[in-house]
């Protein structure tokens, strides 16, 4: 209820700024990308982990990715829908979007930029989006057989058999389905990392200082690993809480995903300092000058949070108490939320308000519009998550019963 | 006449120790249908290997030509304009600018290609109804299908599955108590 005021709340400010026009907004010339893409960047990283978790871990063999993978998949659609909301809107004209598709338009054959990191990104979130989906949907047909089956009502049975496409579960089907499963997962992996390069090709091949850097594709591929297994954690907690997942979501996975958890955090904190560094030893005083900028400029407060969330908060998870603690997993995973979204905030910003220009150097605050729009964002992403828990199956029901009964006999055996 | 007899176990070990010892018998193992994948059934039933992951590559090599073609066509061939001072005369000089989008497109279309023709060749599409003798099979049972030329040896046939293992057996919708 929350969650869907908050959307409500979102779309009414999104509407305004459809009406008014981008002028709703506080960014400026200088400070063109502001809040809108702080949050695109924030939401697309915490969609990677749920392409993570099905597609790397599944290659990998892990099997503990099975009783969190559809909830972290679901969880990476609605993330990148929430993300994808902010370029089309940002735009200014939201109708005149399919100009980002490379079709002849009416103005002669004009064709869109394929040079332009901004058009990668079309590609690239589009892709994402739909093979996500796909990948997704596909892990549901035989759950959602199932469900199909022990329904009893039929107009129940119905929508289920419809969304189910008649799976059947045959020999074949399931032979041809672990064929794609494995091989989808082997297109999302390069496919998710060429995602997030993608976006920080966005900021790494302009020439603005803190943002020319070559460090960017690892650097963000690292950190939207980080900020999206903090979602998922944040998310887990509260899900195996009201659904009663105890004992498929186990303390098990919650220490596994806080180590890594603190490995992608620490590849964050010395990509940070490694930056810093390079800034002052490429002697570009430009470089150099965004850098202190950042620190001890006007918005040192967020980069101090940034670094505080980010860099010192995970480090506890070295302590097996905090690591296997359920509350102190979940209010360290807030933190981290909160710390990704600085970082992109310190990127974004404190980068574009002072350049090489003093004379357009000026400072950016959102309006409430903006606010609202993202809050908009947390309840759209919120709601359909809880709408999902509530109709679709949340654990992945076939792959956790062809493992269940491994592990049943090997206890047994014991 | 062929006939179908269905044979559900509540195991699937108990099933594929059924499968082997059937067939030792001479009693055709056509197909089975489970709640989850049974690792080593495919080779007991002789289902051929799939080509699924070869029309993967054949999509996704689709897809590299077709972005290929269209940024040369978009950017070089058709309207070449000079942007920010980077021309766009050559088609090789700018061809590194254009591997990210070739990338994602060879991503869509092996992805989208493999899974439309994987939907398409095992018949799955919304509104399809599923055949499904047993309304346990996608929950915890396991049904075997066993094809029967001659009608002549059905009983026979059917106290070989129960003798290996099953719990129930069916013909066609006709139940054997």
């Amino acid at each position: 209820m929350i969650a869907f005021t908050a959307m409500i709340w979102g779309i009414t400010c999104l509407s305004y700024t459809i009406g008014t026009g981008i002028g709703a907004w506080g960014a400026n010339k200088t400070v063109g990308w502001a809040w809108d893409i702080t949050n695109f960047v924030w939401w697309i990283g915490i969609g990677h982990a749920g392409t993570l978790i099905s597609a790397i871990l599944l290659l990998f063999r892990q099997r503990w990715r099975m009783s969190i993978n559809r909830s972290a998949e679901a969880m990476t659609i609605f993330a990148v829908i929430c993300a994808g909301l902010f370029p089309v809107f940002h735009t200014g004209r939201p109708w005149l979007d399919y100009w980002m598709f490379p079709i002849a338009n009416q103005f002669g054959s004009l064709w869109v930029n394929f040079n332009s990191p901004l058009l990668w990104d079309v590609f690239a979130i589009s892709t994402y989006f739909t093979v996500s989906l796909v990948f997704w949907y596909l892990g549901l047909l035989p759950d959602l057989a199932t469900v199909r089956d022990r329904c009893v009502t039929p107009a129940k049975k119905f929508i289920y058999g419809l969304l189910a496409f008649g799976w059947k579960g045959t020999a074949r089907d399931w032979h041809r389905f672990e064929e794609v499963s494995l091989v989808l997962a082997g297109l999302s992996t390069p496919l998710v990392l060429s995602v997030h390069t993608i976006v920080s090709f966005d900021f790494a091949t302009s020439i603005v200082p803190g943002w020319h850097t070559t460090i960017f594709p690892p650097y963000f591929v690292a950190g939207a690993i980080f900020s999206g297994f903090a979602m998922v954690l944040t998310l887990m907690i509260v899900a195996r809480k009201v659904l009663s997942l105890e004992q498929y979501i186990t303390i098990q996975h919650i220490e596994l995903m806080n180590k890594i958890i603190i490995l992608t955090g620490s590849i964050v904190g010395v990509a940070y300092i490694t930056e810093f560094f390079i800034a002052w030893y490429s002697g570009v005083q430009y470089e150099q000058y965004a850098f202190m900028n950042r620190m001890f400029g006007p918005y040192w407060w967020a980069y101090w949070s940034m670094m505080t969330c980010n860099v010192i908060t995970p480090q506890l998870f070295w302590f097996k108490k905090l690591r296997t603690s359920v509350m102190a997993t979940f209010i360290i995973s807030i933190f981290v939320n909160i710390g990704m979204w600085f970082e992109r905030f310190v990127i974004i910003v404190t980068s574009l308000h002072r350049d090489f220009l003093p004379s357009s150097w000026v400072m950016y605050s959102p309006t409430y519009i903006e606010v609202g729009i993202f809050v908009g964002t947390i309840g759209l992403f919120f709601t359909c998550f809880l709408i999902f828990a509530r109709v679709f199956p949340v654990i992945a029901l076939a792959e956790l019963k062809s493992i269940l009964k491994k592990t049943g006999n090997q206890y047994l055996k014991k | 006449m062929a006939k179908l007899i269905y044979g559900i176990y509540e195991d699937e070990e108990v099933l594929m120790d059924a499968i082997t010892s059937l067939k030792g018998q001479g009693v055709v193992c056509k197909d089975v249908q489970s709640p989850f994948p049974i690792h080593g059934i495919d080779k007991l039933l002789n289902v051929p290997r799939t080509r699924l992951s070869v029309t993967a590559f054949i999509y996704g090599i689709t897809g590299t030509s077709l972005a290929l073609l269209m940024t040369w066509y978009m950017m070089v061939s058709d309207w070449p304009i000079n942007i920010g001072g980077k021309p766009n005369m050559l088609y090789y000089m700018n061809l590194p600018a254009f591997i990210p989008v070739t990338f994602e497109l060879t991503v869509f279309c092996a992805a989208h290609g493999m899974v439309l023709t994987f939907l398409l060749r095992s018949k799955l599409l919304p509104g399809v109804s599923a055949p499904i003798p047993h309304p346990r099979i996608t929950n915890d049972r396991f049904v075997l299908h066993v094809d029967i030329k001659d009608e002549g040896k059905i009983n026979e046939v059917v106290s070989l599955i129960k003798a290996s293992g099953a719990s129930e057996v069916m013909l066609k919708s006709m139940q054997f108590a």
